[in-house]
């Protein structure tokens, strides 16, 4: 992007993506803090030299979130690359479905599925999501310890649900798991990127190949029919599989490794999630713990299609936008003491999952999956308790999803 | 209180039937909004109120003088 006028002087401008403290791991970039205090929407100096704007405040946030303005398309060149072009060339990001396209052919695709993701839909599977939950907690019992919480229940436990959604073997997670974390690597190669895309979208055009010759009741047999129906390509409907199955588990996993290692430094608010007899005790916690970990952490971004006036700046049509929900979630203008946990407070407003029309498909889904994850997993272990200091717990540091590499615990 | 919504808008998040199950409810096929009480009860305008105030969308619009 040449065509733009970029400040003079460019030396005020600070460095995007910016590190978090590794001794505040769970607070934002104290640099990007530090631009958030000076105002809500600013320029920072981004890969190869380029200047986009991120967008701090809450209020402008959700603004534009909304505003159709704004463009998720990767392919537009002013685009703001979410990993350093040296290891990936922004226009050979993997194709992850309507999560890359603009209405109206997002909703279409999007609508497609949408349905599967209802509050009834969703709440009539807490029953099978408590059963899963209390089988892989009674597999860590009966195990040894101490054990790693990520590889025994925050990785198997949304694992499980998506694959049953979708129709797709859980026996093959070690596959889809690897490959998944492949994909939001941000330190992963391009060429490593594409191969485990390709590995994904092959293997999952492989079952609804399946799924079209013999349906069931799951989500890849309605996409399927889709395809019956010629309203969606094979290649198509393969990687909204793709979508689905790496957004079914590796957000999820993280937001429970990461929230219980938080609680665990919260003792007595996780004793109130333990002894909550009202489920709305754990409805707000879970709000307030996506809140605070906000684990889409190196930001959403697009790109302006029409000049832009907010918060007294103008972007200009074909500039690069970043959203950073970690500082949005943390405005002292909404949050009252945004730095402190607080399992009490109304934190609806968070925006944890987005907004406007790609606010996160699945979100209740995983909101279900931590509402029963977090209060079972304190009621069976009442002394859980991390095995390793926190200073050697290993932060994903390095990945799109903020999280933990693993969490050994013992009891 | 005068409700209206914007389907278009709707991204089918459901927040606002998990808030004011009274006044809103979601399409089976699609999870887009069903608005069921247009000109809502007084007792339900708060509930009413956050989900506006909530929604991911921005797709519901109140009109408090109607």
């Amino acid at each position: 992007m040449t065509t733009h006028p970029v400040p003079t002087d460019t030396t005020a401008i600070p460095d995007f993506p910016a590190p978090r403290s590794a001794s505040c791991p769970f607070a934002p970039s104290p640099q990007m803090r530090a631009l958030a205090d000076g105002g809500p929407v600013s320029r920072v100096r981004s890969w190869g030299g380029s200047t986009p704007w991120v967008v701090t405040g809450h209020a402008e946030q959700k603004a534009l979130l909304a505003d159709p303005r704004l463009s998720v398309d990767f392919a537009n060149p002013g685009f703001p690359s979410p990993v350093d072009p040296q290891y990936s060339h922004p226009h050979a990001r993997p194709d992850l479905s309507f999560v890359g396209m603009d209405d109206v052919e997002h909703a279409r695709l999007r609508r497609m599925i949408s349905g599967t993701f209802t509050i009834k839909r969703v709440e009539a599977m807490r029953p099978g999501i408590q059963r899963m939950t209390d089988t892989f907690i009674d597999e860590m019992l009966d195990g040894p310890k101490p054990v790693d919480l990520v590889q025994a229940l925050a990785l198997p436990l949304p694992s499980l649900v998506i694959s049953e959604l979708l129709g797709v073997p859980y026996a093959d997670h070690e596959f889809f798991q690897t490959n998944s974390k492949t994909l939001v690597s941000a330190v992963a190669t391009g060429e490593q990127r594409q191969t485990a895309h390709a590995a994904l979208s092959q293997y999952l055009d492989g079952l609804i190949g399946e799924k079209i010759a013999e349906p069931g009741d799951d989500l890849l047999s309605k996409l399927g029919r889709h395809v019956e129906a010629g309203e969606l390509t094979r290649r198509e409907a393969a990687t909204m599989g793709v979508l689905l199955l790496l957004g079914g588990h590796e957000t999820t996993a993280n937001m429970i490794s990461l929230g219980t290692l938080l609680l665990l430094q919260h003792p007595e608010q996780l004793a109130a999630i333990r002894d909550a007899e009202d489920q709305h005790v754990v409805v707000d916690s879970v709000e307030e713990l996506l809140r605070y970990l906000s684990i889409v952490h190196l930001g959403r971004r697009r790109t302006a299609v029409e000049d832009i006036e907010i918060a007294g700046k103008t972007i200009s049509a074909g500039e690069g936008v970043i959203l950073l929900g970690e500082l949005a979630n943390r405005d002292p203008l909404v949050f009252e003491d945004p730095d402190r946990l607080d399992i009490t407070r109304n934190a609806r407003q968070h925006q944890a999952f987005g907004g406007g029309t790609h606010h996160c498909i699945g979100q209740p889904l995983a909101r279900l999956e931590l509402q029963v994850l977090y209060p079972t997993l304190f009621r069976r272990i009442p002394t859980l308790r991390a095995a390793v200091p926190l200073e050697e717990t290993r932060f994903k540091y390095d990945a799109v999803i903020y999280g933990l590499h693993e969490l050994p615990v013992t009891w | 209180m005068k409700i209206t919504v914007d389907e278009e808008k709707c991204c089918g998040a459901g927040q606002c039937v998990l808030i004011a199950p009274e006044v809103f409810d979601q399409r089976d096929d699609d999870g887009i909004v069903v608005l069921l009480e247009a000109e809502p009860a007084a007792e339900h305008q708060d509930v009413v109120r956050e989900s506006a105030s909530v929604c991911p969308a921005a797709a519901i619009h109140l009109d408090e003088k109607a």
